[in-house]
């Protein structure tokens, strides 16, 4: 017996500290890229509604961060339940979660997991808010960012990440998130987009973006976040295939940059901060399913795709007449899609595991077990966002009335306004503000 | 006395202030306008969709002079700020009635 319980002993992974303040670290990139993504969306709203896009991205911070301690993370990697949600009491208020306790087959503690988790299961209902920039009330975002993780990402998340869900059995590959965070998103966003309807003056009024140089800063934070994202999405360094994650995510996302560059200099003559920007973050979406999969060639041709398709998709809400704002469909949701159908073409064999696809004499097997995972979820976020939005429309309505919309979203659902441009700032503009917010209480009672 | 206006391209600023300072003007008031005339605006892209911007960045310059000098003021202005392209912009004078000048009171020319 004893010799057995030794081997046992020895065989168990140990806790590395390596590996542990490696993930501590990547948990704090994963944190940084929600403030990146405000500012990527807050400058490319126009100015009377910058604080509110900033806020649809912090609020996430604080909401998502309590709802996963109580119960999200029980939800989202729990014990599988028919393959479709996870549960187990001991991570309910991470109540059972022993400080040394590992997270199964890892050599980190199941807080470092979870903690690491918590920053994904925060930043996917942010990228949903660029799509309804400038006229939902921030209360109904609100609510809505609680039922849509509840209902939405942690059923999701287990489905693709749970040891059990469906699609982690079925061999749907996705790294870091291509399907559970950004199709996710960039479906539920199209959801909630049919059901509130358009900005007022979309397509008729310019809608420049406020302050590119903002959405630069945001763009590169989120660029150097999701090395974290990515990285540390193989939860340690032992076997080299976070590393080769790594090099391939700066790989993706430089192939994509250029890519939307070079899209728009044919297409529009001009080589744009905001096609840099995007082409950017298109990569990196297009690289997170798939860069474990991908051989750093492999990743440039990822990269070149997702550049030059997404900047196509960004026209079509012209087309057809869905506003998405800041293109969070045809950004995620389009670079999600086509990293995750790529790693069924592109897949070598020599990263995250030995499948390879077509283009490496896998044949399709792969490729039909992407198209599974991403309509499945494409299709379930979709339905249930508009579900969503429509009981929370009827319950509080979803939309800021319109001349609030007109005068700006952050005046009227923040009492702030993002930027002093009188020059005198300061005591008066104080007593006045105070003076003002007790005469529109007055009018409002005057009015009911 | 004059109030002379002028709204003209903002780079076109320090060509001006130099030449009405050569002149003896003592005084002027800069804001930043924006509008537009026969230049109309131009077009911008963002991630494709063009956007034509009617209203360009214009500067405007207020001066106030005496009525013997305001004719020869306003050619000043006029060559400092042209450059011969379109949207150079416009220069106009209005009479005024009174202008004091704060700090003592003085009146009318005086105040200048």
């Amino acid at each position: 017996m004893a010799p057995a319980v030794m081997l046992a002993a020895a065989d168990a992974p140990k806790l590395s500290s390596a590996n542990t303040g490696f993930m501590l670290i990547c948990s704090a990139l994963v944190m940084l890229m929600t403030p990146g993504l405000a500012f990527f969306y807050g400058g490319m709203v126009r100015v009377k509604s910058t604080l509110n896009m900033l806020m649809m991205s912090f609020i996430s911070l604080g909401i998502i961060t309590i709802l996963w301690v109580l119960y999200g993370f029980s939800m989202a990697f729990g014990s599988d339940h028919g393959s479709l949600v996870g549960w187990t009491s001991d991570f309910v208020g991470f109540g059972g979660i022993g400080k040394t306790d590992l997270w199964p087959g890892y050599t980190i503690p199941v807080f470092v997991f979870a903690v690491f988790q918590m920053m994904f299961a925060i930043i996917t209902p942010a990228l949903i808010s660029g799509a309804l920039a400038d006229r939902v009330k921030f209360t109904a975002w609100s609510l809505f960012v609680v039922l849509w993780a509840t209902i939405v990402y942690f059923p999701v998340a287990h489905w693709v990440w749970g040891t059990g869900g469906w699609a982690f059995d079925l061999g749907v590959i996705d790294f870091a998130g291509g399907t559970a965070v950004h199709i996710n998103a960039g479906a539920a966003a199209l959801g909630v987009i049919l059901v509130i309807g358009k900005r007022v003056g979309f397509k008729k009024d310019p809608m420049r973006p406020h302050s590119l140089p903002l959405v630069m800063l945001g763009a590169g934070l989120l660029w150097f976040g999701w090395f974290g994202f990515n990285a540390g999405s193989w939860l340690g360094n032992d076997d080299g295939v976070g590393p080769l994650m790594f090099v391939n995510t700066q790989i993706a996302t430089a192939a994509a940059m250029l890519a939307w560059l070079g899209y728009e200099k044919v297409r529009h003559g001009a080589c744009t901060t905001l096609g840099a920007a995007s082409g950017a973050v298109a990569g990196l979406v297009a690289i997170t399913p798939s860069g474990g999969a991908v051989s750093p060639l492999g990743a440039i041709a990822v990269g070149a795709v997702a550049g030059v398709l997404c900047a196509m998709a960004v026209g079509l809400k012209y087309r057809f007449g869905y506003d998405d704002s800041l293109d969070v469909v045809g950004v995620h949701m389009v670079g999600g899609v086509i990293g995750s159908l790529l790693i069924g073409l592109f897949a070598s064999g020599k990263g995250q595991s030995d499948v390879k696809g077509l283009f490496y004499g896998g044949g399709l097997d792969q490729f039909w077990k992407q198209c599974a995972g991403v309509f499945a979820v494409l299709a379930y976020s979709l339905v249930a966002s508009a579900v969503l939005a429509f009981l929370i429309d009827k319950a509080i309505g979803m939309r800021v009335p319109e001349d609030e919309e007109i005068s700006g979203i952050d005046r009227a659902e923040h009492a702030e306004t993002a930027y002093d441009f009188s020059g005198a700032g300061g005591g008066a503009a104080g007593v006045l503000a105070a003076h003002a917010a007790t005469q529109s209480k007055q009018s409002k009672k005057v009015d009911a | 006395m004059k109030l002379i206006t002028a709204v003209v391209k903002p780079h076109r600023l320090d060509e001006i202030k130099e030449a009405l300072q050569a002149f003896g003007v003592h005084g002027l008031t800069v804001t930043e306008a924006s509008g537009y005339g026969r230049q109309r605006g131009h077009t911008e892209v963002y991630r494709g969709a063009e956007y034509t911007v009617d209203l360009v960045p214009k500067i405007r310059i207020e001066v106030l002079a005496e009525d013997d000098d305001a004719e020869q003021l306003i050619e000043v202005v006029v060559k400092a700020a042209r450059t011969g392209k379109i949207g150079d912009g416009k220069v106009w004078s209005l009479p005024v009635d009174t202008a004091v000048r704060v700090r003592t009171g003085e009146r009318g020319p005086d105040a200048l």
